[in-house]
């Protein structure tokens, strides 16, 4: 069991020599390894302990930085300079990151730990972590479920309390949909608000990067830490800089929408009831809960996948077995030195989506698919800034039901597509989403809610966030 | 409009992927669903809407033009499957 709460905690904790640090790295590492049946980690860092000394120090000595001691995983997805980067992909079997992301450098320079890298769907591609080389993930609160996904390890490496809080990475959903599953805060940041250097690309519009943690006050903290324009990124913007942590407390009153259009038929009904007791008790606080339409959400899940297999056919062209990676040893020609490499590299979903991609940009196609699916693109962001005028706060739930079987979706792809049903919406349109963990339904199984506001407003997400966890 | 077979060997080649008789057929069968599904679109109208590519928009963003060095030369070359002194090496592409 944890001493402390939240970061804040676990520092004053370290300054006053009340918790070692090394003891604490150990204790994640023990964890780490007793509960390797939930297969959350792909590569475990056994060297972070020399760190931890390092750190101890510059701690006692006042010279640390903001996440000083913080124990944290990363998706492997992102590089770390000659750490493996796999992707979860046999393709990438034998990789090793020649420079670090730009969000996990920032980390390293506040003096957080890298203990090591977390278990994914295969190049972030999936919503259960069942696409993996490495194998499925478990979900910890009951094995038989999936932990959701892609960033299926990172949220059950936070919620098993395997480190303090991990980086995932989220293009329809994949980070706020499995901290869902597992109970945990989960936070995908405005497009752009974090630097996309040194991630793997799935769909390069959409592709963002954010915290898992226990707490709100770490999710801001991290946020607080990894976000900001990078010269490597020029797709990442100038935000105003706000100290996120420190603002989190706040007497406004929200004003929130309520989009009728996430609470129809396919919601479970526990669910349901669990958003509507936090409502009611916003209400009573004095908060105003207003309901809202966003009719086109039933098109987001098309437009998502047409638009992000485009993007994802092109940005997997570079694995050809020619320059890095997994080559095949049938390679009797140049063709079929990259056909081979990839068709034996490459997993069954990650195939699939590269298949619609070329399929939907191909010649007498691209019009039908991909050209109408931005215009709707277009319509879906009108629609949510139009809804912003009137609210800052969009609330809904962040999964139809809550964690599913292992093995129950993973034969129809077109079924796992719409378990993203109110996730997609947010990578379409750019803004930033939450998940907040809100009780358990009847078999003990994590229930999360969503909230989403406009592009770069991820303050009042926290704010409100913070009120609700206190409720 | 229905995928057949051979529409699916043909984005398989320009995929650079290969599959078998099975894996095909049910290629097929997934493709004509997950597409009909995608056709939900034609709903709606968008005449006159201009296509979105990017959720922040963006104009240019320039950087001033100056020199970096940027990858050195092994540390390109450390994940090459193959390699021969300095290059990548790949099987011979011209048959004499």
């Amino acid at each position: 069991m944890l001493q402390y709460k939240n970061h804040f905690q676990k520092l004053e904790l370290l300054r006053a020599n009340k918790l070692s640090l090394k003891k604490n790295v150990q204790d994640f590492l023990t964890s780490i390894a007793k509960s390797k049946n939930l297969n959350a980690f792909n590569f475990v860092f056994e060297d972070c302990l020399d760190n931890a000394e390092i750190i101890q120090k510059k701690i006692i000595t006042g010279e640390a930085g903001k996440l000083a001691g913080m124990v944290i995983a990363i998706k492997d997805v992102l590089s770390i300079k000659d750490k493996p980067l796999t992707c979860s992909s046999k393709i990438l079997g034998n990789f090793n990151s020649i420079y670090t992301a730009t969000a996990v450098q920032k980390l390293i320079n506040q003096d957080a730990i890298i203990i090591g890298k977390t278990n994914c769907d295969e190049f972030a591609m999936g919503s259960s972590n069942e696409n993996s080389a490495f194998g499925p993930v478990l979900n910890p609160h009951d094995n038989s479920k999936v932990p959701g996904g892609s960033s299926g390890g990172s949220a059950v490496s936070v919620a098993a309390k395997l480190c303090d809080a991990a980086l995932g990475t989220d293009t329809g959903g994949s980070i706020r949909q499995p901290a869902a599953f597992c109970g945990v805060f989960g936070l995908k940041p405005t497009y752009g608000k974090v630097s996309r250097f040194g991630l793997t690309a799935y769909g390069s519009s959409f592709d963002t990067i954010g915290p898992f943690s226990n707490s709100v006050e770490d999710t801001a903290l991290i946020l607080e830490v990894i976000s900001g324009k990078d010269e490597k990124d020029s797709t990442s913007a100038e935000s105003e800089k706000i100290n996120y942590s420190n603002s989190l407390t706040t007497d406004k009153k929200f004003k929130i929408g309520i989009p009728k259009e996430f609470f129809g038929a396919g919601l479970n009904q526990e669910i349901n009831v669990a958003i509507h007791n936090i409502l009611n008790k916003l209400k009573s606080e004095g908060h105003e809960i207003i309901d809202v339409s966003l009719p086109l959400s039933e098109y987001s899940i098309p437009t998502y996948y047409i638009l992000a297999t485009a993007e994802a056919s092109s940005n997997l062209a570079r694995y050809d077995g020619a320059h890095f990676g997994f080559r095949s040893k049938d390679t009797p020609n140049l063709k079929e030195l990259y056909t081979n490499s990839r068709t034996e590299g490459f997993g069954k979903e990650v195939k699939r989506r590269i298949m619609l991609g070329t399929y939907v940009l191909s010649a007498g196609y691209y019009d039908a698919y991909y050209n109408k699916a931005q215009k709707v693109r277009r319509l879906l962001k009108e629609s949510y800034d139009k809804v912003f005028k009137n609210v800052e706060i969009i609330l809904t739930p962040t999964t139809p039901t809550t964690a599913f079987n292992l093995g129950e979706k993973s034969n129809d792809p077109l079924e796992m597509y719409l378990t993203d049903i109110y996730t997609t919406s947010a990578n379409l349109v750019g803004i930033p989403g939450m998940n907040i963990p809100v009780g358990f339904d009847n078999k003990k199984m994590p229930i999360g809610m969503q909230l989403m506001a406009n592009q770069f407003n991820e303050i009042a997400i926290l704010q409100l966030g913070k009120v609700i966890s206190e409720l | 409009m229905a995928v057949t077979i051979e529409d699916v060997k043909y984005i398989a080649n320009l995929s650079h992927l290969k599959f078998d008789e099975k894996e095909l057929e049910s290629f097929t069968h997934q493709f004509n669903e997950i597409l009909t599904f995608f056709e939900k679109l034609n709903e709606l109208n968008t005449d006159n809407v201009v296509p979105l590519s990017h959720p922040v928009e963006n104009v240019n963003v320039f950087r001033e033009d100056v020199l970096v060095s940027s990858v050195e030369r092994e540390e390109a070359l450390k994940n090459s499957p193959d390699r021969n002194d300095n290059y990548f090496k790949v099987p011979k592409v011209i048959n004499k």
